[in-house]
């Protein structure tokens, strides 16, 4: 049903088969790792059908995609960009999985990350021309802090008035966008920029700079960061009896409360960690790869680990693979654009798929399809 | 007897990996009050739903007055004069009594006329119902009339009722089976379904006994005691050790004045609730469900917070303590609710042994869990409580009813509670599960733990609990020794049939 591929199990009436979903007595481990790969198989097929309704040639823009930034021409300019664009989906991603995963919907990691983003670049500036090594431990801590009291606001209101924290953070997302835009073109505006919106350029202060610690790898503090929060997250929720509660309630909230899990604790806690992780992506991208405050300098990483998130199956390795598997699209994408003359919004449609697709194929977790013999009428 | 009504023969109805019906036979005579019996899972309910049309038979035939019977769906069925009432009722709150039979009528008549028609039918059989009261009003016992009425006015041949008694105070199941054996000496046959061996006693002419599937004996249950009916279930003989009689312990949890808001709107506050509870002893808390029982277990485990001194365990005030807490001072809790409340159906035995296991059993050091222990817990419980699953990584939710709550209650009795709390630890276990808790309860107890029973099973309250009390609308029955206790007290505490008991005058 839920199988977009599968055409053929569809038969009329009066055919001698049909199909029907069956509950499975517990979720399949097999379906569970294997569903994202069907679901990114059935998205190239979606997508290549997509693009050739588009008049392109579909195996060239799949293969555009995922083969040229690995493999292509320019491999060795695209493959730093993997880690450089996965760091920051993967870091906000694992974030979002914990809140994910007890049921607590933070859909605003994208105006955490830009709060975490003027926090740091905040105190950078502040410390501009200071030639000292406290600068971007400062800059860490404050992105981090940044994120998390953004994150906190609509924890704080679920838990005393009982908002509803999806619509909240989201609208703080545009909140945080004004105020970047406020940022840009004023307090941080770069004195010596004559007069273009901006702030100064991070990458040129080297007490500031989030450079590549390996030189033209990609290979940045943010893409440390994302690492060690994998490990972290991997090893709670596996081991600690906070993991272990974050679950629970996600899956039975009343049997974590009869457990003596305390909700409100555990929705600051989730609300609290993922903006921090954004607010330390934001911060890591500020003064990296983006390098100064500016209008335009949020991308939609943040709405796009939502995706990365669950196509990791809200597990921290699942993450890793699945940040890294965008981070592709998106290079992908942009050589496509460039070298195919692909719209955009393809692009964007192509990655949306992979979410709905995933969404779909998650059925066979929990269900199995069987064919039975139409019944014989009575 | 004259020839059967309804006949059935070598009736079988298979699903993937299993076979609920294996060729049953059975006849329900003209006017004949028939029972069927039998554990959860051993095919009462696809035998009727098979009769009602809601389920088609593999092979087998049914005959009806003689001719072929094959009804297609419920309304074929009815048509030819089967109704059936159902375990959960199907009607609308807003709506009153007589527009809830238009509801569910072919082509109703207008409303004034069948009022009329609703009032005369509820005279005549002693069922008491205005028809233009709105049905959120009516007690549980009330909403059974109205489903009853509504089979009633098709004029049935054969009514089918699934486990009427289990919403009923004992009044109200008076006044129903006043009703039932009315209509049995006017032809009409019943087919009754229900596990509560002492009312199919009173009540029934005959008794089918299916057990995995088959129909394993036939007996005449006016002379065959409950206890042999039981056995032919099961299959097995059961055994509940008698227990001795003891002196009352030392009080281990003193309830002082607990009042409590429900934090369901639906739910019911508790009102003023004064009782203690001594080690070594069994209390009974009866009570038709949604008088207080789930917010009396939620104040009791922590889930819902009261004043401190509302509730002391061995003289401290804990009522101000979360669930952990308190288990951490020996105040253990197992819910009425196996899915969801005591249990996370897709978590397996292990990590739910850890739900409530975790500190009590030193499942985990530093916040770190220890998975080995956790299981090694898991296994404890399965083996020493007999749960039928290939292991602890199972799902819970793959286990059937009676096992899980074996498992759940197995959970909280190995963890050596000073005081236990439990909410109807047999509903819906089948009866060798349910020896086998009880069993454990008393052993429980017999150890020296206090143990507070809420349950509907007035049965079960009667044979392990040393006092009983009855919850009704929040408030708490005086507390009176079992031993002492008639059933027409018990149903006064209870709350009587809600002023319905002049129907048969």
């Amino acid at each position: 049903m839920g199988d977009g591929g599968s055409a053929p199990l569809h038969r009329h009436e009066g055919a001698p088969m049909r199909v029907r979903l069956e509950k499975r007595p517990q979720p399949s481990r097999r379906w569970l790792y294997l569903s994202p790969l069907l679901a990114v198989l059935v998205t190239m097929l979606a997508g290549g059908a997509l693009f050739a309704a588009l008049g392109k040639n579909p195996v060239e823009a799949i293969a555009t995609i995922f083969w040229e930034p690995l493999f292509g021409e320019f491999a060795f300019y695209y493959r730093p960009q993997l880690l450089v664009k996965g760091a920051p989906l993967v870091l906000i991603a694992i974030g979002l999985s914990l809140g994910f995963r007890a049921g607590v919907w933070n859909i605003g990691a994208e105006g955490q990350y830009i709060i975490g983003a003027l926090a740091g670049a905040g105190v950078g500036l502040a410390f501009y021309p200071l030639d000292a090594w406290f600068v971007f431990p400062l800059m860490v801590i404050a992105g981090a802090i940044g994120g998390l009291a953004w994150g906190m606001i609509p924890g704080l209101l679920r838990v005393r008035f009982g908002t509803n924290e999806i619509l909240v953070s989201l609208m703080l997302v545009y909140v945080a966008e004004k105020l970047l835009a406020a940022m840009a073109l004023g307090p941080m505006k770069n004195p010596e920029g004559m007069g273009f919106p901006g702030s100064r350029n991070l990458q040129q202060y080297p007490s500031a700079h989030n450079a590549d610690l390996i030189a033209d790898t990609g290979m940045h503090w943010g893409a440390v960061a994302a690492l060690i929060a994998v490990i972290f997250a991997y090893i709670l929720l596996g081991r600690h009896v906070l993991g272990y509660h974050i679950r629970l309630t996600g899956q039975a909230p009343r049997a974590a409360r009869f457990a003596g899990v305390d909700p409100a604790r555990l929705v600051l806690f989730c609300l609290g960690v993922s903006g921090a992780l954004a607010g330390l992506a934001g911060m890591f991208e500020v003064s990296g790869p983006a390098g100064q405050v500016s209008i335009d300098f949020n991308v939609g990483y943040g709405f796009t680990a939502i995706i990365v998130a669950f196509l990791g199956r809200l597990h921290p390795f699942g993450i890793a693979l699945a940040g890294l598997l965008m981070a592709l699209t998106y290079i992908g994408g942009e050589i496509a654009q460039s070298n195919l003359g692909l719209p955009a919004a393809a692009i964007q449609m192509f990655q949306g798929m992979l979410l709905f697709f995933l969404l779909a194929v998650d059925l066979l977790t929990n269900y199995r399809l069987r064919l039975l013999p139409r019944p014989e009428t009575a | 007897m004259t020839a059967p009504l309804l006949a059935i023969s070598g009736l079988t109805k298979a699903y993937p990996g299993v076979v609920a019906n294996d060729s049953v036979s059975l006849d329900i005579a003209g006017g004949e009050v028939h029972a069927l019996l039998g554990e959860n899972g051993a095919g009462k309910s696809t035998l009727v739903k098979m009769i009602y049309g809601l389920v088609k038979p593999d092979s087998g035939t049914m005959t009806l007055h003689g001719a072929p019977f094959v009804p297609g769906e419920p309304r074929a069925a009815r048509a030819a004069g089967v109704a059936m009432v159902f375990q959960h009722f199907s009607l609308f709150d807003a709506l009153s009594v007589a527009e809830n039979i238009a509801l569910g009528m072919e082509s109703p008549p207008p409303l004034r006329d069948l009022s009329r028609r609703i009032r005369d039918v509820s005279e005549t059989y002693g069922l008491p119902l205005d028809p233009h009261r709105i049905v959120g009003d009516l007690s549980a016992g009330e909403r059974q009339r109205v489903e009853i009425l509504r089979c009633l006015l098709q004029n049935p041949r054969l009514l089918i009722m699934d486990e009427p008694t289990s919403v009923l105070t004992p009044q109200e199941v008076a006044i129903l089976f006043q009703t039932l054996r009315k209509l049995a000496a006017e032809g009409v046959s019943i087919l009754y379904i229900s596990h509560k061996l002492e009312e199919i006693r009173t009540l029934c002419d005959r008794a089918t006994i299916l057990r995995q599937g088959r129909n394993v004996a036939t007996c005449n249950p006016r002379e065959t005691t409950a206890r042999e009916m039981a056995e032919m279930m099961v299959g097995t003989t059961l055994d509940v050790t008698a227990r001795p009689a003891r002196a009352p312990g030392a009080t281990a949890l003193d309830i002082t004045g607990l009042s409590l808001a429900s934090p369901n709107r639906f739910g019911t506050a508790l009102k003023n609730l004064h009782f203690t509870l001594a080690e070594g002893e069994i209390l009974g808390i009866g009570g038709v469900a949604g008088n207080g029982q789930d917010e009396l277990l939620a104040a009791l485990s922590g889930e819902l917070r009261s004043a401190p001194g509302a509730i002391r365990l061995k003289g401290r005030p804990v009522g101000a303590l979360g669930p952990a807490a308190r288990r951490r001072l020996g105040l253990l809790t197992a819910p009425e609710e196996r899915l969801g409340h005591a249990a996370a159906p897709d978590m397996s035995l292990t990590e739910n042994a850890l739900m409530t296991g975790a500190e009590r059993e030193g499942l985990m050091a530093r916040g770190f869990i220890s998975w080995a222990a956790a299981q090694d817990f898991a296994a404890r419980i399965i083996s020493r409580f007999d749960v039928r699953t290939p292991g602890p990584d199972t799902a819970a939710r793959a286990l059937s009813g009676g096992n899980l709550q074996k498992f759940v209650i197995g959970r909280e009795v190995l963890q050596r509670p000073e005081v236990l709390i439990v909410n109807q630890p047999t509903w819906g276990v089948d009866a060798a599960a349910a020896v086998a808790i009880r069993q454990a309860l008393l052993d429980l107890a017999a150890d020296g733990a206090a143990i507070l029973c809420i349950s509907q099973d007035l049965d079960e309250l009667m044979e392990i609990a040393d006092r009983f009390g009855a919850l009704n609308e929040g408030r708490l029955s005086d507390i009176r020794p079992t031993h002492a206790l008639s059933l027409q007290e018990i149903g006064l505490m209870m709350g009587g049939a809600h002023g319905m008991e002049v129907a048969h005058a």
